[in-house]
This record gives C-alpha cells, sequence and structure tokens, in this order.
C-alpha cells in the first residue's frame, strides 16, 4: 500500500530532527559562558604541550578495507532484490545465486590469499 | 486526509520525545547497572534513588562553555554531531511500534510510515551515522580524535556487509522489506529467530559493532585515546554525540526485536485480548508495552555485555568480522536457501 504519501512522515520527521539540533547547537552557543583563552584553545594532547597537527598519514590498511567495503557492500545490495523475489524465482533462482556468491567467494578467497585484510603483526 | 498528517505529526513528536526520554534515562540505566555489577550504589543524589540525574546531565551540557579548538575545521566540527543526532532520529521511523489504531474513527497503523524498501532505507540511514563520527573526528584536528574516527570507520564499515548478509537471509524466509509486514507476519505463526538463529546471532554481534558498544569500543576506547573521535568536543556537542549513541541503541534494540522476535506480538495474544475484552487501541496499547519490554530487556543486554566483557584487540575486530563473521553470513544464506527448497517453499 505504498504511495508517495508514505515518504511525507519521513520529511516531517526530518523537520522535527534538524529542528532539535539547530535550537540546541544555537541555544549552547548563547546559555555557556564564553572564557576563552589561548590554552583552552589548543588541541588536547594528555596535557603536554600540542606538537604538529594531525592532519599525518595512518595506515594504508584502512584505504583497504575502505575499498574492500566498497566492493562488498555492491554485491550484498545486488543480493537484495534476488531476496525479496527468492521464493517466485524457485530453484533456477538458488542455483543461479550459487554460482554468484561462488564467484563472491572466490574474490574474498584471493582477498584473504593477498593478505590485504592481515592486521597483526608477523614478525 | 487532514487527520492522516495530523496522526502522523502527533506520532512523529511522540516517538520523538520518546526517543529522548528513553536515550536520558538508559544513561541512567548504564551507570545504575554498571554500579550494580561493580557492588557499588551509582548515582543517587538527584532526586528519589538520582531519578533526576538525567535531568541534571542535561542542564550541565546545555550551561557548559563550547570549545571549538582554534586549529579544526569550524564548520565540519559543528556538523559532526549534528549529523550523528539527525542519522540517529532519523532511523526510527520505519518501526511498526504496534497494531491498529483507531483515531478518529480512522484505522491507522501505529508505524510512521512503511516503506516496501524498509530495511534498506534502515541500513541506508545507520550507514550515514558513520559520517558524523568521521567528520567529527578528522575536523577535531586532534590525533586522538582522528585515531578514534578511522578506527571507527573502518570498524563500521565492515561489520556492515556482515549485517546486510545476515538480513538478506531473513528476507528470504519473510519475502518482503517492509518492516511493517515483518512484524505482521509474526502474529500467528512463529517468531523469526526460530528460522533464522544464526542470522539474529550474527546480526547482534554486527549491532554491537555498528553502535561502537563495548566489547567492540575500540574508537572511544578511555584507556588509550581520552575519548576517542569526541575527544575535543564540550557542552551539548557532546551530549549529542552521547544522545545519538543512546538513541542507536534504542533503534537498535528496536529493529533486532522487530526482525526477530516478533515485535508488538506476543504469545497467545488474540486469546489473551478476547479474554480481557479489550478494544482495537487498548489491544495495540497491550502489544506497544510488551514490546517496549523486548527492547527493553534489549538493551539491557547491550549494558550487561558493555560490563561484563573486555575490550577485543583491533586486529581480533577485523578478523571476527571479515573472516568469521562475513563467511558465517554466507553459510546462513546457504543454508535458507537449501531449507526452505527441501520444505517445498519455492515455485
Amino acid at each position: 500500500m505504498e504511495t508517495p504519501i508514505s515518504y511525507v512522515p519521513i520529511l516531517i520527521q526530518l523537520a522535527v530532527a534538524l529542528g532539535f539540533v539547530v535550537t540546541t547547537i544555537i541555544a549552547t552557543h548563547f546559555l555557556g559562558p564564553k572564557r576563552k583563552t589561548k590554552k583552552k584553545l589548543d588541541p588536547f594532547e594528555c596535557g603536554i604541550e600540542s606538537s604538529g597537527n594531525a592532519r599525518v598519514p595512518y595506515s594504508v590498511r584502512y584505504f583497504l578495507t575502505a575499498i574492500l567495503f566498497v566492493l562488498f557492500d555492491v554485491e550484498v545490495i545486488f543480493m537484495y532484490p534476488w531476496a525479496v523475489n527468492f521464493k517466485a524465482l524457485g530453484l533456477t533462482g538458488l542455483l543461479e545465486m550459487f554460482l554468484f556468491i561462488g564467484l563472491l567467494l572466490l574474490g574474498f578467497f584471493y582477498v584473504i590469499k593477498k593478505g590485504a585484510l592481515k592486521w597483526e603483526d608477523n614478525n | 486526509m487532514e487527520n492522516y498528517y495530523l496522526f502522523k505529526i502527533i506520532l512523529v513528536v511522540a516517538l520523538f520525545v520518546v526517543s529522548l526520554v528513553v536515550a536520558m534515562y538508559s544513561t541512567f540505566a548504564e551507570r545504575k547497572i554498571s554500579a550494580l555489577m561493580q557492588d557499588r550504589l551509582g548515582p543517587n543524589r538527584a532526586g528519589p534513588f538520582g531519578l533526576l540525574q538525567p535531568l541534571a546531565d542535561g542542564i550541565k551540557m546545555f550551561m557548559k562553555e563550547e570549545i571549538i579548538p582554534n586549529v579544526s575545521n569550524k564548520t565540519l566540527f559543528i556538523l559532526g554531531p549534528c549529523l550523528a543526532m539527525t542519522t540517529a532520529l532519523m532511523a526510527g521511523v520505519l518501526i511498526p511500534w504496534g497494531g491498529k489504531v483507531e483515531f478518529m474513527g480512522k484505522p491507522y497503523d501505529l508505524q510512521v510510515t512503511d516503506l516496501n524498501i524498509g530495511v534498506l532505507y534502515i541500513f541506508g540511514v545507520t550507514s550515514l551515522g558513520v559520517y558524523g563520527i568521521m567528520i567529527g573526528g578528522w575536523a577535531s584536528n586532534n590525533k586522538y580524535s582522528l585515531m578514534g574516527a578511522i578506527r571507527a570507520s573502518a570498524q563500521m564499515i565492515s561489520y556492515e556487509i556482515a549485517m546486510g548478509l545476515a538480513i538478506i537471509a531473513l528476507i528470504m524466509s519473510t519475502g518482503t522489506m517492509s518492516l511493517g509486514e515483518i512484524a505482521a507476519q509474526q502474529d500467528a505463526g512463529l517468531a523469526n529467530i526460530v528460522y533464522q538463529p544464526l542470522g539474529f546471532l550474527i546480526f547482534l554481534i554486527c549491532a554491537f559493532a555498528e553502535l561502537n558498544r563495548a566489547p567492540f569500543d575500540m574508537p572511544e576506547s578511555e584507556s588509550e585515546l581520552i575519548g576517542g573521535y569526541h575527544t575535543e568536543y564540550s557542552s551539548m556537542k557532546l551530549g549529542l554525540f552521547l544522545f545519538a549513541e543512546y538513541i542507536n541503541m534504542f533503534i537498535s534494540s528496536a529493529v533486532i526485536v522487530t526482525f526477530y522476535f516478533g515485535g508488538y506480538n506476543f504469545p497467545f495474544q488474540n486469546e489473551i485480548n478476547e479474554a480481557l475484552g479489550l478494544s482495537t487501541n487498548m489491544a495495540t496499547a497491550l502489544g506497544t508495552l510488551v514490546m517496549f519490554g523486548k527492547i527493553f530487556f534489549f538493551i539491557f543486554f547491550f549494558m550487561w555485555i558493555r560490563w561484563t566483557l573486555p575490550r577485543f584487540r583491533y586486529d581480533q575486530l577485523m578478523r571476527l568480522g571479515w573472516k568469521s563473521l562475513i563467511p558465517l553470513a554466507i553459510l546462513n544464506i546457504l543454508i535458507t536457501g537449501v531449507v526452505m527448497w527441501m520444505n517445498g517453499k519455492l515455485n
């Protein structure tokens, strides 16, 4: 029974959520005290002088994880329409999906063998 | 038509208030439960049994000085917590909170809206939550925040795959992505947990990781990263981050209950409603009460685990997510498919 009207309550919810968030941010801006000092506005580093900034390079594994996520998530999304129509597609659909999952697992196996998901040190 | 919108607006506002109150008292419950488990008293000064503590905390958050570090990206710094809170509030729209309600002589579902892409919507909106944490942590220009933010994003996206695969098996057996229908299907028959025990387990573990709750709370592990992605935040901006976390916990519990534990349905509901002679609205209210009971159990469960298990190491977390949960979830899909085929559920 879905009609375009079904999406209107989502907009109402968005209005309420945004209204709350914006009001809160503006209210705290005026409510709290304002006694700013140089030290207070420095980034926190365990109480010692902060050195450099945080725009530093970090482990490439995080990038690899992100790229693999994009690949696998797209394949997961592919499976949603199939899952909804699973009963109607019957045995043929099931076998076709087994083939798809087989190819997916092949790629997954390759990724693991290449060590892309290896986070522990090996020495 | 005006009544339709009036009903929806009332429901949206009610849902908003309930989410906030549940989130507020979850912080209180968390402190009381941790106190119980560590043989302490917990907060007991503000009001009877410390019941006004969440209010006191809220007022304190509002009255604190707002600090924006001078090296941060100001716009993104403010945008981070706003995004986290907005996405947390948006996720609850599709949860069916009860059966039919009579409002001005017309029956409505006790659900803000029901979309046939419901599961995808929830999946998408909760995924957006990672942006709040990532933007906030990066914009702080603090090393701890950056570490917390990148850990959080890698963790959340990793567990999203396993979570998506666990839901696929559920959709195979329900044949719909609308949450209203998933809840309604469990009305007569058994709850989905009976058909999807492995799927439920995977979903639950992923929910812990998505919420950055212990034992997967590396993004804000206080012993090494100070506060993780919200180290630099103060006043209500910190409050929004914390609030978003507890609202997400509430919504996740509601989603788990709807997907696997029958939502607002309970055993022998028709017999009980008939025996008590309840009207439509009263029967729905009873169902909603039962649903909240289930939700509170899961919120308690989240806290129970947090104060029981120690934190994982990051490589263990990644190994569990990628090398155990994803293969298990795929296995679950295969088992579901074969079992349904053998039981002659396919055409």
